[in-house]
């Protein structure tokens, strides 16, 4: 076979995705960067030259990316993530199922469709417990319900937003735990790096984008192989695994499928972008 | 190389090394700015797409 090419597909030039084209020029690859708002793509011809060999898909945008994912399935293209774990991690509902059967320990989650049903849930988990949307990232509109007042002004919102998305209810328990949680990042078959992510003092959420604070982890056999056994039960891939530290042991509350690293390449000195191209030169069909 | 912000009509210097897609902040308004085309040393610019509810990791 001829030298593979690699794909980067984007919608934002982020330092992840500067890092990857970097990692993968350094290695004498060559490497496509197309961006997602250029796409103009005849599905009847599937003509898939311009994507190479495998792809590492990084578009912010979910259902962008999502579809995208799907397309590259059709035409037998390795990518990274897959449709398949893009699609369960992108819907907390269906990671949390992923999870459960697999019994890894996570946050017990209740689902309604109506705001009452949503109510029940809250009333059933006991106050405070939290409203996430299903789809959505960097913490944006989770929701504490602290009492019942509080959890019926939220659930009314949420009624008003037009987006159907926001009327799937996902009622999840509130975990005691740090006001920090752990963030490990997943390629292939190994944990690479991780950190501690820190509330910051003005927000309950750990979440970077929330002002969170990313802090150096070494990597204990006790999350490790937590966090593999959580990004094998969605499919596998490049992940970010969140987990939080509760009463009872490690939860896994989270796996992202578009992971960032960012905050956390401020406190590792693993090359993430350089394992992500490795993995993905590793897929490409012989 | 340079733009000029679509906003606010201020000078925007673009970095030489700068690939499609990048974004870029005003430095007089602090609108986002993304880089839709780059051509000869010149450069196109148009404000940035906003934070959709789908965006995340």
């Amino acid at each position: 076979m001829t030298e593979p090419q690699l794909g980067l597909i984007y919608d934002r030039v982020r330092l992840e995705e500067k890092a990857i084209m970097r990692a993968a020029r350094k290695r004498g690859l060559r490497i496509n960067s197309i961006d997602a708002k250029k796409i103009c793509l005849d599905l009847t011809t599937k003509d898939s030259r311009e994507f190479g060999h495998v792809v590492i898909q990084r578009c912010v945008s979910y259902f962008r990316g999502l579809h995208l994912a799907f397309v590259l399935k059709e035409m037998d293209i390795p990518t990274i993530n897959s449709f398949d774990t893009s699609q369960i991690c992108g819907d907390k509902l269906f990671a949390t199922l992923a999870f459960i059967k697999e019994k890894i320990p996570t946050p017990r989650t209740f689902l309604a469709f109506t705001p009452e049903e949503a109510i029940k849930a809250a009333e059933n988990l006991g106050y405070p417990s939290v409203l996430k949307p299903v789809v959505g990232s960097w913490g944006r509109l989770i929701a504490p319900l602290k009492d019942r007042e509080s959890a019926e002004a939220i659930l009314e919102h949420r009624e008003q937003l037009s987006s159907p998305i926001f009327h799937i209810y996902y009622v999840q328990e509130m975990v005691t735990r740090p006001p920090r949680d752990i963030r490990a990042v997943v390629v292939g078959e190994e944990v690479v790096a991780a950190m501690h992510r820190h509330a910051a003092s003005n927000d309950w959420r750990t979440n970077l984008a929330r002002g969170g604070k990313a802090v150096r982890l070494e990597i204990t056999p006790e999350f490790e192989e937590l966090a593999l056994k959580a990004a094998k039960a969605v499919g596998g891939g490049v992940l970010g695994v969140d987990m939080m530290e509760g009463p009872d042991g490690l939860l896994v509350h989270e796996v992202n499928s578009t992971v960032e690293f960012k905050g956390l390449s401020h406190v590792t000195d693993v090359d993430i972008a350089g394992k992500i191209v490795e993995y993905a030169i590793g897929l490409v069909k012989k | 190389m340079k733009a000029r912000c679509p906003e606010c009509d201020a000078e925007v210097k673009i970095p030489d090394d700068v690939i499609i897609g990048e974004i870029v902040s005003c430095p007089d308004c602090g609108q986002e700015l993304e880089i839709v085309e780059i051509t000869n040393g010149s450069v196109k610019v148009k404000v940035a797409e906003v934070e959709g509810e789908d965006w995340g990791e």
